[in-house]
């Protein structure tokens, strides 16, 4: 396991497109050291900020306050990447594959635009979470995003395929234009959620104010959330009791658009 | 001065196919003979007068807004870092101002028109191609929906649109005339298109498209314009508007024109479901109206952003393809629309569109009268060229890719039929020779004594696309800017302006209609000569 332990905060924020495991997997501590990373507009080495301990291998633990460092694990393909401490904006961006663990919160964008993988947050998330980069048509394609705690707007913007799990509180426009894929609200979320959605589904355990183009369609009990349910339970995804066998009431929307996308708000 | 030695030469203005022979250069022009100075051993070379494309949109406030637009595309684009001796800048479907230049140049062009610019712009657009380095550069004036020339037309006021037609010309400090929908913009402005020649145009009671087209192409003939009326037809894109082609070829009465973008006026069928190639009738027609030229706006698979005057067409490629929409309104002269765009290979349409561009390319039998362009960024980025010089070359390689095209599509497209290969000859003309007679340029498109000194040296290869992308010498103005495949220097460009003759009391005339309809201020409007840079003025000649 390569081990980077944050030795000096840098003054403003560090673009760190290297610290995936994909890149250091093959690497000696001196090549580790020596990897480019721009503070600012200065290109620095990896050392000015970072002490380098642990065997080569595709395990990265990086310690410390990291939340000025960014894209931590971006477009990582495989093995594990754990933060013991807060992570910087657009951890996971492009991600492809393997896991990252948080032990802290993250920042804005997390998981933007990846493609497969699972990353896990135990504290709060910014906003943008799994979403798409602005002018890009989609956002998340494949895998799955876990947070605890809260997360802010535009959470799962345009995400297109892929799972996301937010345990504490949404801010506005969750899903907003989502074109596919399921995001779960265990804790609702405030203004707007799923405004111009085209496809996908949006699960919350607490009552929503829905826009006025969400139309009511029926109250039932869906089949595939058992399965859902199920699927996040074994990634330890803590989830409410009887979440799986409750019945929901089903919006469609957003009828702006117009979209088929579906709101399931749950009745316990 | 600089003595080229051994290299083989297409120079197809004087009809020198593949000979070898020595090419002296001095103060930036091509001269019968040099005493002292560096000599280039182009032993197993190919030497071509440097690129002339015709038909492209590289700068102005619709091109800005497209790049804005898209920050997709900019992320993906391949970044120019800032050196020594070159700017930074952006690759990709809509590149920056200085990449443009160098991306120009490294493919071997050294002469590019940007083919719309409304008067209201134009400032903007100078300002522009001042930053596009390298190329030389003319603008063309978007006409035919500008509301003061329409109401004269309409009016039957033909003198007097004359003299306005040439007054803005001047304040625009452009080139030449580019109709664009001839009324269909100004119809868009009551939410219409204009889509029959013969039907009076929105907002007009007896002005049709035919009548600006054929007012407008006497107009330039009269003012003796050395490029003739620069047409995109009206209903672009459309399936079954072959049949307006034809008609808007008909309203020039056997006036000269240059039609661009013909691929995407070549279409037969009834919707987008019964879509096919017409490229046979089109390009079987065309054959015979020598007055004409064209170029191809073929399109190629992939990213593209499509930017045009055609306000109308854009709103319904935007409502085809759910994606983004830019619309701007330019007063009273024109309007635009922007909508990004992928073309695939899948797709029926798009393959009929793909064969279609090829098809005209290899069906129009006089290479003098069809230029290769891809609109660009329309139907592909202009850096693309080379791979459709590869289609025409190799008939093989383009049996491959039809391979690829779905098997419905072949029912709609004569391209499989064709067997014709370009030769290096015939290239040297569509990409440079032909491109520089129709837009009228003594000093470019050729290597005879006394033309600018611009020329491309490429290393021989049967691969056309490698041969055409990577040259291994461009010279520009007498200055070597590539060298060794690499971009070594980067010098301005020269811009080309003509002067029509035009009374001064007109002023009299436009002033109170400014006072009454526009937003700004009819001393503010022309383009100063100061902002044009690298000035060099082109002569009328008035056509009896």
């Amino acid at each position: 396991m390569i081990t980077l332990t944050l030795k000096q905060q840098p003054v403003v924020p560090l673009e760190a497109e290297n610290l995936s495991p994909d890149v250091l997997a093959p690497l000696t501590h001196d090549a580790i050291r020596a990897l480019p990373v721009y503070h600012g507009k200065h290109q620095c080495r990896l050392d000015e900020f970072f002490d380098v301990d642990g065997e080569a291998s595709d395990q990265l633990t990086v310690r410390g306050d990291c939340t000025k460092v960014k894209w931590l694990g971006r477009a990582m393909t495989r093995g594990k990447l754990t933060v013991q401490g807060h992570a910087g904006m657009h951890l996971g961006a492009f991600m492809k594959g393997g896991v990252i663990e948080v032990q802290g919160n993250a920042s804005d964008w997390v998981g933007a635009e990846m493609s497969g993988g699972l990353i896990r947050v135990s504290g709060n998330a910014g906003g943008q979470v799994g979403a798409a980069y602005r002018g890009s048509m989609s956002g998340m394609k494949e895998g799955t995003i876990l947070i605890g705690g809260s997360a802010g707007l535009e959470v799962g913007m345009r995400m297109k395929r892929g799972t996301i799990v937010i345990g504490g509180p949404v801010r506005d426009f969750a899903g907003l234009q989502m074109k596919g894929g399921t995001l779960f609200l265990l804790q609702g979320a405030e203004l707007r959620t799923g405004a111009w959605m085209i496809r996908g589904t949006i699960v919350s355990m607490k009552p929503l104010n829905l826009l006025p183009t969400f139309l009511p369609a029926c109250t039932y009990r869906p089949s595939f959330l058992r399965l859902y349910t199920r699927f996040l339970r074994s990634l330890e995804c803590p989830l409410p009791v009887g979440m799986h066998g409750g019945s929901y009431q089903r919006f469609t929307g957003d009828a702006s658009v117009p979209g088929k996308g579906e709101v399931l708000v749950w009745q316990a | 001065m600089l003595r080229i030695t051994g290299g083989k030469v297409y120079d197809p203005a004087h009809g020198i196919d593949g000979v070898v022979q020595d090419i002296c250069i001095a103060d930036g022009k091509i001269v019968a003979d040099v005493g002292a100075g560096r000599t280039l051993d182009a032993t197993g070379m190919i030497i071509f007068p440097g690129g002339v494309d015709i038909h492209t949109h590289v700068a102005g406030a619709a091109l800005n807004f497209a790049r804005g637009l898209t920050p997709e595309n900019q992320r993906a684009a391949a970044p120019f870092l800032h050196t020594k001796d070159l700017r930074m800048g952006l690759g990709g479907p809509t590149p920056t101002t200085f990449a443009t230049g160098y991306l120009y140049a490294g493919m071997g062009y050294t002469t590019v028109m940007e083919a719309a610019v409304p008067v209201l712009s134009a400032k903007h657009t100078h300002e522009e191609l001042r930053d596009t380095p390298i190329v030389d550069k003319a603008c063309l004036v978007l006409m035919a929906n500008n509301e003061i020339v329409l109401d004269l037309l309409e009016a039957g006021e033909t003198e007097r649109a004359k003299q306005v037609v040439a007054w803005l010309i001047w304040a625009a400090k452009v080139y030449g005339v580019k109709a664009v929908n001839p009324g269909g913009v100004a119809a868009w402005k009551w939410g219409k298109d204009a889509k029959q020649m013969v039907s009076p145009i929105a907002g007009y009671s007896t002005l049709t498209p035919a009548k600006i087209i054929g007012g407008l192409a006497a107009i330039i003939d009269d003012l003796g314009l050395p490029h003739p009326i620069h047409l995109h037809c009206n209903n672009l894109g459309a399936p079954g508007n072959v049949s307006t082609t034809l008609d808007s070829i008909k309203a020039l009465e056997g006036r000269r024109a240059h039609l661009a973008h013909l691929q995407f006026h070549a279409y037969g069928g009834d919707d987008w479901h019964t879509m096919r190639s017409e490229a046979v009738q089109l390009a079987s027609y065309f054959n015979t109206q020598k007055h004409l030229t064209a170029d191809a706006g073929a399109i190629l698979f992939g990213n593209a952003v499509t930017i045009t005057a055609d306000g109308p067409w854009q709103h319904l490629l935007y409502q085809l393809t759910g994606r983004k929409w830019g619309n701007i309104d330019v007063e009273n002269e024109t309007g635009c629309g922007i909508v990004p765009y992928t073309y695939k290979g899948s797709n029926l349409v798009n393959a009929v569109q793909w064969a279609v561009g090829l098809e005209l390319l290899l069906l129009i039998d006089d290479p003098w009268r069809i230029f290769l362009t891809t609109d660009h960024p329309n139907g592909a980025c202009f850096w693309r060229y080379p791979e459709i010089i590869h289609l025409l070359m190799n008939a093989e390689y383009r049996r491959e890719c039809i391979q690829k095209l779905p098997p419905k599509a072949l029912k709609r497209i004569t391209l499989p039929d064709l067997t014709r290969e370009y030769s290096l000859y015939e290239i040297a003309i569509i990409t440079s020779a032909g491109p520089a007679r129709a837009m009228s340029m003594p000093q470019k498109g050729h290597l005879g004594v006394g033309a600018d000194a611009d020329l491309t040296i490429y290393n021989q290869n049967p691969d056309g696309a490698m041969m055409f992308r990577y040259p291994r010498y461009v010279i520009k103005g007498g200055e070597i800017v590539v060298e060794e495949g690499d971009l070594r220097k980067s010098i301005e460009g020269r811009e080309f302006v003509v002067k029509p003759a035009f009374e001064p009391q007109i002023e009299d005339y436009l002033r109170p209609l400014f006072q009454q309809c526009y937003t700004m201020s009819f001393e503010n409007y022309p383009v100063e000569l100061e902002r044009v840079h690298g000035l060099q003025m082109a002569d009328c000649l008035p056509r009896g």
